[in-house]
């Protein structure tokens, strides 16, 4: 059942980003080109998308998951330095080709080659990082 | 260009209501880059068939409805060098960060998460300098 919801929650996710236009990379790089031909849709579906999601967490407050134990955990306070490092490169790497990991994936099917490429380095990227996260905080212990 | 917006408050709306959907049932949060990284690099390896359908719905469902509409468009560059290393930076800086766009941005900030909002200001940040720098500054992009 479980995943029958999941599904559907990534039906609903792909769904979104197609008719907001954000797998679109020109309306995101639009939205970053603030020198540019500055593109404002980016906004709306970030507005559109926390309304829902902010009634929803008011909504958790004294109560239970229909289908588990219990809601995720109030969130960390701390800062790290891989929150902002982490968010500097991913940053960079959505401008440059305007892409991030939902609508890579919600455009799979009409992405092209380019597409498979982007969403196969992405991959790579997600499955060195274990190993790079310990050797960075080997090389450059955290405070 | 009025469209645009309409659009997109719609479709951001029905990107919150599938992160509600999750949320409230399963008690998860509908981070696209935790999803599949914790798959990819083996760390959600226990609750796989929970990742692995979502994953399904966030491909299957756009295909069908693109179809419907006769098509869509990504426009990514021509250029791979470009397109492997967004990739990568991506895929990496992400799970660095245990998050992107839709958990951090959408899940974080709606709850007022501090690492969300500090999250999604350094992403943003850091991709508008990419726009000035790579479009402006080199023409590359």
């Amino acid at each position: 059942m479980r995943a029958v919801v999941s599904f559907l929650t990534g039906g609903l996710f792909g769904l979104g980003l197609l008719i907001s236009g954000m797998t679109d990379t020109t309306k995101v790089q639009g939205w970053l080109d603030v020198f540019g031909d500055w593109d404002p849709t980016l906004a709306f579906v970030m507005g559109g998308a926390i309304i829902p999601m902010a009634i929803a967490w008011r909504f958790t407050i004294g109560r239970k998951p229909v289908l588990a134990a219990a809601f995720p955990a109030p969130p960390e306070p701390r800062i790290g330095r891989n929150l902002v490092i982490g968010s500097t490169l991913f940053g960079a790497g959505w401008g440059l080709a305007g892409l991030c990991p939902g609508p890579a994936l919600a455009s799979l099917s009409y992405g092209g080659t380019g597409g498979l490429v982007f969403l196969a380095a992405m991959l790579a990227g997600m499955m060195l990082t274990p190993g790079l996260r310990v050797r960075f905080d080997r090389a450059v212990p955290a405070t | 260009m009025q469209q645009d917006w309409i659009m997109g408050l719609i479709g951001g709306g029905l990107i919150g209501m599938a992160g509600a959907l999750f949320l409230l049932v399963n008690g998860r949060i509908m981070g696209a880059s935790g999803i599949i990284g914790g798959l990819v690099d083996g760390s959600g390896r226990s609750d796989w068939q929970e990742r692995a359908a979502l994953i399904a719905g966030l491909v299957i469902v756009p295909a069908i409805a693109a179809l419907a509409i006769g098509g869509s468009e990504t426009n990514l560059t021509g250029n791979w060098i470009i397109i492997v290393a967004a990739g990568l930076l991506v895929g990496i800086g992400t799970r660095l960060a245990n998050g992107c766009t839709s958990g951090h941005g959408v899940c974080g900030i709606s709850r007022l998460s501090l690492r969300g909002i500090v999250s999604t200001a350094f992403y943003i940040g850091a991709g508008g300098l990419t726009m000035v720098l790579f479009k402006h500054v080199l023409g590359v992009i």
